[in-house]
Order: C-alpha cells, then structure tokens, then sequence
C-alpha cells in the first residue's frame, strides 16, 4: 500500500545504498545549493550528467519513479511558461546583448536566443536536483534517515520528528480514508456534486476526526516515549547509524571538489551567469 | 513536579504527527476554487491550530517537514525558497499560542478577529514579501512572475486560513474541559 | 517477611479537570515476584492507579495527591517518569502507538538508543531480546505488517530491555483476536517465571486473565479497593457477580447446576477444579434441560452472490463469497485478523468496490448506489469511536444525521433524547466528547446510527474497551431492538462470548471465504474452525469435555438458551 503514494526505499546492493546516509544527504544539499545559485550552463549540465550517471549505478528502474517524471515535466513546462509569458525581456536584460529568433509589431511575445538559453538554463536548475533527490530517497533506508540528520547536526530531537513523521504517515493516510467515508455514509458531501461552501465544511467536517484523532494519539506516544525515556539525555545513539568508511570519506571529498568548482566559475565569469553572447 | 521533560517530547511528537499530517493533507485534500491551478489549502488551515495548541517551534518545524516531503515525492526535489518560508508562517503562526490561550476553552470574538488579521499580515510578509524575494534572489526569477505567484498564494492561503483555520480554531477550544466543570444532569 | 515493591497508604488522586476523586484512600501492598491483576469497571480508577505505578501520575496527569505511594523504594511525588521507567516497564493498551520506531529492532532498541549505549552492544541486546519473544524473523518489518499480538509482543521485549522488575499491562486483550489474547497471557506467565518478574494487569476480561494464573485479585470500585484477595477466595464468594462483574463461564454453568461454589477446591482452572458432585448434578442438569425448537426465519434482506475483492490478482482478500442474510437476524463475523471481515463490510456500505459479484439488498442493487445512498439502509459503525465524531457536542453528534437529512428540530429533540436515554448518555448530554472515556464515545457512535432508524446495523468490535455494566447494557439494547424492530445486526467481533451469548449465527470467515456458517455453540465447540480461525474454546466447552456429558455442542447450547431465558 505505501509504495502507491510514496517512493519507497529499495533494499538493493550498490555503491549508492552502502553509503551512509549522511554522506547522500551532505551530497544532496550542497550541490543543490550550488545549483540553486549557479547560473553557469555548462556546470549545471556536468551535475545533471554526472546525477544520471548515479542514477544508472544505484539500479532504479525507470517505472518506479515514471509518474512524479511526468509531475515534474508538466510543473517545469508550467513555470517556464509563466516566465516567457511575464518576462520575454528578461534574457536580454541578464545577458546584454539582442538576438532575436523573432518579433512582432507590437513587442509582445518576442523572442530571443537570449531568453530562450535564460529559460534553458532555468529547466536545468528545475531538473538537474531530480535525480539526486530520487537517488538519496531509493536507496537511503527511512530507518537510516534520522540518525543521518543527527549526525551532520541536526538536534536529535528534531530528527526524531522526522522519524515519527515517516513512522505515522501511512497511519493517517489510513485514517484519512476511513474516516473520510465514514463521514461521507452520515450524509456530508464533498464530491464535486457539492457547490463550493457546504463542500469547504464538509472537508472540514472529515478533517476534523482526523485532526483529533491525531492529537490522541500525540498525547499517547509522547507517554509511551517518556516510559521508555526520550529526552532524558542530551544525546542518543542510534540502532540504525552507518559509520562512515573509506567510500564515504571519498565521496566527500569528490562533492567538495564539485562545490568548489562551482564556487570558482564565479570568479571565472564575474558573477552567477556563464554569458556565451559575449 | 519537572513538567519541562515532558512538555519538549510533546513537541517533538507534534512535530512528527504534525508533520504526517501535513504531508497526507497536502497530498489528498484540496479544494478547487474555481480559478485554475489554485486550491483551498485544509494543511495551511490545520497549521493554524497547531501553532495555537504546541507553538512555534511544532508548527514550524512541522509544515517545514511537511511540506519538504510532499515536494520531494510530488515534485522530486523541494522548491527550497517556498519551503522556508512555509516554515517561517508556521513558526509565526505558533506565536499567537499565548494571545489566543485555545486551552482555557474560551475563543472570544475579538481574539478571532485579531488572529484573523495577524495571520492575513503573517502571510502577506511571507508570499508577498519573503518568497519572491527569495526566488529573485536566489533563483534569479523574473519579478513580475514571482509576485504574481506570490500575491496569488497570499489570497489563497489567508482564505485557507481564515475559513478552515477558524473553524478548527473554534471547534478545537470547545472540546477543551473547564477545570471542575463536569457535573451530571438529571 | 520481605517488603512490598509497591505500597500505597491511604492514597488519594484528583484529577485537575475532574470534580471528585478518582482515587479514594487506596491501601495496596504489592510484593516482589506476585502477579496480580486489578479489575474493576470503567470508571472504576483502575487505569489511573496504573498511572500512579509507572509515574504518569503527577508528571503527564496533573491533580492533586495526597497519602503515600512508594514504587521500588521511590516516593511518587518526587521521582520523574523517567527514574520509574527503569523500575516499571509499561506495555500501553494501544500498541500502535507504543510502537514508535520503523522497524521492530528499532523500536526494541528504542530506550537503548536513549540511554547511549554503543551501537555493537545495543544489536547485541536488541538480538538477545527479539530471540526471547519469538520476534527475530520479523527484525526488519514496519508495524503496518504486524499484527496486534505481535505488535504487543514488539512492546514487552521494548520495556523488558530495560530489566525493570516491574510489568504493568494496561487491557493487554482490549485489541487483540482471542487467540492471540490467549498466547499473551501465557507468555506473560512464562516471562513472570523466567525473569522474576512482578506482574500488574490491569484488565475486565478476568475468566481469559485467570487461565494465567494470577495470585491475587484487586476490585476496583468509584476510586475504592473493594476486594483484595486470592482469586480462590474472591471466586468462592461469588464477589465478581455482585460486584457486576463478569463471572468466569464455566462458573455459571456450575451456579445452574446447582453446586455451591463454596464447596470447589481449584475454582480458578476450569481444567481442575474438582467438587464431589460436579460430574452427577451436570448430567442431571444437561439432562433436565431441552433445546427448544429453532425458530423461523425472515424472508432474505442481504444477498451477497460470488463476490470477490482483492488489491492486486495475486492476492484476492474476498474470494467467490456468497451469503444470505435473513431480515431479523442477529450474526456475529469472526476470523482472524486479515481473514477479511473488514473488507466483506466496506464492500456491503460501499467503502470499497468488488471485482466481481454481486450484493442485493430486498432485490436491490447495492453497486450501482452510493455510500450515503447505501447508509439509509445499513448503518456501519467504526470500530475507533474518534474516527466518527465530528462534533464537539454529545446531543450535536447524535443530532447531526437527522439535521442532515432534514428532520424537523421538535422530532430531533425526541429522537436524540430518547436514543440518549437508551445508551445511558442523557445524564451527560451537554458535555463535550473529549471529556468521555473511550467506551462512553462509542456509545456516542452507536447511538448517532440508531438514531436514524436504519434496517440494518454492521458494528465492528461493539464492545471492546466495556465493561460488564456498559457491555450488557449496549448488547440488551441491540437485543431489544432486533427483536422489537425486527431489525438485522451484524456484529464484527472478536469476543467470544458476544458471540456465545448474543447472536443466534455466526459466520466464520478465513482467507476470504466462509469456513463455516452456523450457530455459534456448533463454532465453538469445534476444535478444527477454532484452530484455522484464531478463535478460543470456550470454559464451557473445557467443562463438557471434561466431565463427559453426551454432546458438547448442545451443553453448550442449552446453557445459552438458559441464560438468554432469564435476561428475557
């Protein structure tokens, strides 16, 4: 049942699910801030070939991950649109210089190379994280993901937020459904049949068991968690920890060396933009 | 009597139920308003009851988590900017926690107007302000469209607020027991 | 003489939001090594004597205390939770929520993990632990694959960790199948021996405790120890009936065979209790007593033709069932967690839809209706009360689906005060629900579906979490409503002696299919279904057995009839 709404993790053996966990998610922060700040084409285009490469080691089949590609199409298609569409101009302004592929008489909707490779370089920055990301989702256990945040200094109580969160979510999402119905037999109406308002309070109406359910069962297991003593100590181990090993200490090492590329083309290009019209 | 102990789990456990929540909110409950590509959001109403009830570390962190696990399996990577600043709503809306007091049972009036304004300015600084700011910045977004998402957001999500919020707001300080107050009646 | 490891001396406890005492001068000794089990009603301030025995009381709970209570040597007053902990290991009647990590070997390792120790030594343990209560293949499995005995199993290796002395078990039975129920308390049994431990259960259902063996029983009544004493002694005086609680089985039958329980040596194990008349007054009662001649039934309200549901064809969870349900019946569904009753019922309201087949109500379709369109019908009761509730207010939740539907408010008025009445609610009708105990909001849900007159009521688990009092009340309602309405109740149940005594067919399902469709005294006196199906044999059946007496099935039976007589 879970694998219909989440992408679950896949116990296989590869390169990628021996790391541990802390070194994919350091790996998967700083590139994508990289990549968040870099404008410089031909960097973005080396981490996305270089994540699909890791993509093709860490053996994900394509029809696992098939229906969020085609999410991610239609969102990035969505935003480059909005962008041509609010700002044709924008290219021109960051890159300086006035190629046009066409124009019409009134100036609107035109065209330039400049704005196309500016909304290139935008899909590059949509995508190029994807890979990573479903990566480090695959082939990290849920397990493994809270004593990864721990270890790289997130307060281990907020990383046991993360565990409970993971934990229950297949609880509520069971929960949601039965009440849901629940409801729905009482007589509320939330199908599309409803006009707008009684629909607002019947959604409501069914969240609101949710909700209160919820808050039960928050009193219960913080009971059950300080019977068996959460939050006593300033620390706690974890059963589920890897230790780093020699791959983990090479991996670092390699995704630093990319983060400090990245940070030179700066200095390279004089800012955040690779220009090839100049 | 050491209460603090068991009041910092109770956080930590919002935080995770909260964040479950959230997720399974965010992910199957919407509603269409009419306009396309936008929805009555039930998640950013429900995070207005769980800041009045645990605060703004719970429901900050929690639509923080919340929100970054549902881009990550919708979107496959979060829209960092947007995430934040959900986050930092979530935080302010957690501060109302004492001004609103939800846990003495008593809701007045003026505080529901007055938490109804907060959070309409909450969220005007957050969409309006911080986000767009944060994909121009960081992004290197067009204005115009940044703030046309973010305006966009504003509404819907003061709405979501306003409408689902309240109501969870009121229902929830009904159900709270006033010290002593149960008494059978014949 | 050695010292109690748990002492309270005139013990009192108020909770903030309550206007009495919950807990009136308690005066309990409890020793190292004894094994005792506190009973008592709901309500009664068993489960807040509990809290007081693990530290939850003052800490999570606060209210005023007054009196002594020592725990291990600890005043309660100034130790924290977390100092108990180590002393009292608690298993939590919800083992879903107890059950916070991943994994199984996570969540054993789960207080480990708290204490800091080395990750090597902690799999080390873990390992020692999952070995000790049969969980090492399920190591790796998320809780959504366990089952409710498993889960708790999980749950005890997680607080024996510890090496705490102390085992409490708040309602061990409430979520569990009957055989599962009857697994925990022998292993419990067996672990008490192993690890010396000292063993507090708080639960109702006693007769299922008691064939653990139990040193000494503990009444609870309105905040106060009303009996303390060996089970024997409390057994002889037959106390757990005046004190409205319910009596082992086999000792009614003994009762109505007229035996003076004063005069039975062993009375707690139905398997030796031993009584120089016993086995001449049982013949001469099963003699005396005849079977009356069954009775006719309806015409078919419910026809369910080759139905089949699955999630994927590999795994069908409904497979090619067919069944008739006869207007006025009263059957129970039982089976074994997974063997499809929840499914068969979401497929009857429309929670869910078949692959194939057909469900007919009076010669109707039901798949080409909808869910609300099919609750005019058939009212389904969840088994969480919480999943239900969408009002704040005990008379609005019971009003909201006549409102609904468009009633006027003077019938409203008189329906809901009247179905409020009934379900023993009207004295509270103006609480909120969050102030009631999880028995009474079930009793809030039940009466919210009665409310609107249905022809057809399906409850899952009815009765879990009541007590006697709540339990017989809410069973002789539904009894007068079949039987006065003519209306047709199907209760999904893993207590077998609602099933006994309540309903006239029991269907058993297994793996999708119907095991077997008879009265319930032919199910359970059959060693086979009882077995395949994870029910458990009845006392009354052990008795039979045992002293020989011509069939089982129709001792069984008339014992039933005797008893039903007399509530009539």
């Amino acid at each position: 049942m879970n694998s219909q709404f989440l992408i679950g993790y896949n116990d296989k053996d590869t390169f990628l699910h021996r790391l541990s966990g802390s070194t994919k998610l350091i790996g998967f922060i700083a590139f994508s801030i990289i990549g968040m700040v870099t404008y410089d084409t031909r960097f973005l285009i080396g981490i996305l070939v270089f994540s699909l490469v890791l993509f093709k080691i860490s053996q994900i089949n394509i029809k696992e991950v098939s229906l969020i590609l085609k999410l991610i199409i239609v969102f990035a298609a969505l935003n480059l649109l909005m962008v041509y569409v609010f700002a044709p101009g924008y290219g021109m302004t960051i890159y300086g210089t006035q190629h046009m592929i066409w124009r019409n008489p009134e100036n609107y909707f035109n065209l330039s190379w400049e704005e196309l490779f500016y909304i290139f370089n935008l899909f590059l920055k949509y995508t190029f994280a994807v890979p990573l990301a479903l990566i480090f989702l695959i082939t990290t256990n849920p397990s493994e993901f809270a004593a990864s945040l721990n270890k790289i200094g997130i307060p281990y109580k907020t990383s046991y937020a993360v565990e409970i969160a993971l934990r229950y979510i297949p609880n509520v999402q069971r929960d949601y459904r039965t009440i849901s119905l629940a409801q729905q037999a009482r007589g509320y109406e939330i199908s599309k049949k409803a006009k707008f308002w009684p629909r607002v309070i019947g959604n409501a109406q069914i969240v609101l068991p949710l909700i209160f359910t919820s808050l039960d069962r928050i009193e219960v297991i913080s009971q059950a968690m300080e019977l068996r003593r959460f939050g006593r100590d300033k620390k706690r181990t974890w059963y589920m920890e890897k230790n780093f090993k020699k791959s983990d200490y090479l991996s670092l090492i390699v995704i630093f060396i990319i983060v400090l590329v990245g940070v030179m083309l700066f200095g390279v290009n004089g800012g955040r933009f690779w220009n090839p019209f100049k | 009597m050491k209460n603090n102990g068991n009041n910092s789990i109770k956080t930590v456990v919002a935080t995770g139920i909260g964040a479950a929540i959230v997720f399974v909110l965010m992910k199957f409950v919407a509603i269409p308003t009419g306009i396309p590509n936008t929805q009555l959001n039930i998640a950013e109403g429900f995070l207005a009851l769980l800041g009045a009830i645990y605060g703004p570390v719970a429901a900050g962190l929690a639509i923080f988590i919340g929100h970054t696990l549902n881009d990550f399996v919708t979107y496959g990577s979060p829209w960092w900017t947007w995430v934040i600043t959900d986050g930092l709503v979530g935080f302010a809306f957690g501060l109302a926690k004492n001004k609103l007091d939800i846990q003495s049972g008593v809701l007045s009036k003026g505080k529901l107007v007055w938490f109804n304004v907060y959070q309409i300015i909450v969220n005007f600084i957050a969409w309006v302000l911080l986000a767009p700011s944060g994909d121009i910045i960081i992004y290197h977004e067009p204005a115009k469209k940044v703030f046309i998402q973010g305006i966009t957001t504003w509404i819907i999500n003061s709405l979501s607020v306003a409408v689902i919020g309240t109501i969870l707001l009121v229902l929830y300080a009904k159900t709270r027991t006033k010290r002593g107050s149960l008494k059978k009646e014949r | 003489m050695t010292e109690p490891i748990i002492s309270f001396k005139n013990f009192s406890f108020q909770y903030e939001s309550q206007s009495e005492k919950t807990l009136d001068q308690i005066n309990l000794n409890i020793f190292p090594g004894e094994k005792v089990m506190i009973a008592g009603a709901s309500g009664s301030g068993k489960s807040t004597l509990g809290r007081c025995i693990n530290g939850l009381i003052p800490q999570a709970y606060p209210g005023e205390m007054s009196g002594e209570c020592l725990i291990n040597g600890k005043p309660l007053n100034n130790s924290s939770i977390f100092d108990l902990s180590f002393d009292v290991g608690t298993v939590l009647q919800d083992p879903d929520s107890q059950f916070v990590g991943l994994t199984v070997a996570e969540d054993i390792a789960f207080s480990l993990e708290n204490d800091q120790l080395p990750q090597v030594k902690m799999h080390e343990v873990t390992k020692k632990w999952s070995k000790k209560l049969d969980l090492t293949d399920l190591a790796q499995h998320s809780p959504q694959e366990l089952s409710g005995g498993q889960k708790q199993r999980v749950a005890m290796a997680g607080v024996l960790i510890d090496e705490s002395k102390i085992l409490l078990f708040d309602e061990p039975l409430a979520s569990l199948d009957p055989a599962s129920g009857a697994a925990s308390v022998k292993l419990i049994d067996q672990l008490a021996q192993k690890q010396s431990l000292t063993v507090i259960i708080i639960e109702h259902r006693i007769e299922e405790v008691l064939k653990g063996g139990i040193d000494r029983l503990v009444i609870m009544r309105n905040g106060k120890i009303v009996a303390n004493d060996s089970p024997q002694k409390i057994l002889k005086q037959s106390l757990l009936e005046k004190l409205g609680l319910r009596e082992p089985l086999y000792l009614s039958a003994l009762k109505r065979a007229g035996i003076n329980l004063v005069e039975c040596q062993n009375i707690d194990q139905v398997s030796r209790i031993t009584e120089p008349q016993i086995n001449q007054k049982l013949f001469e009662w099963n003699e005396h007593a005849k079977l009356s001649k069954k009775v006719k039934k309806g015409s078919t309200l419910l026809a369910i033709n080759a139905l089949s549901f699955g999630y994927t064809k590999e795994h069908p969870i409904i497979k090619d069932l067919s069944l008739e349900i006869k207007k006025g019946e009263m059957i129970s569904l039982v089976g074994r967690n997974g063997a499809g009753k929840s499914t068969l019922s979401n497929l009857i309201t429309g929670f869910l839809s078949p692959v194939s087949g057909s469900i007919k109500f009076k010669g109707q379709d039901l798949l080409n209706m909808s869910v609300k369109e099919r609750a005019q019908y058939i009212g389904y009761i969840l088994q969480d009360p919480n999943q239900m509730i969408s009002k704040t207010m005990i008379y609005d939740e019971v009003a909201s689906g006549l409102l609904l539907r468009g009633f006027l408010e003077d019938e409203i008025k008189q329906r809901v005060e009247n179905i409020l009445r009934i379900c023993g609610l009207y004295e509270m009708r103006h609480w909120p629900i969050s102030a009631l105990s999880f028995g009474q909001k079930k009793r809030v849900t039940i009466a919210s579906m009665l409310v609107l007159k249905p022809e057809m009521l399906i409850l899952d688990e009815p009765t879990a979490g009541q007590d006697l009092k709540h339990y017989t009340e809410i069973m002789t309602f539904l009894e007068k409503l079949q039987q006065k309405n003519n209306l047709t109740i199907i209760l999904i149940t893993h207590d077998m002696h609602l099933m006994l005594e309540y309903t006239q067919r029991t269907i058993v399902l297994d793996h999708g299919k119907v095991l077997l469709d008879a009265e319930p005294a032919k199910v359970l006196t059959n060693d086979e279904i009882i077995k395949r199906a994870y029910l458990a044999r009845t006392s009354l059946f052990d008795l039979a057995e045992r002293y020989q007496l011509p069939s089982a099935t129709d001792f069984v039976a008339k014992f039933i009839q005797a008893e039903r007589e007399d509530r009539a």
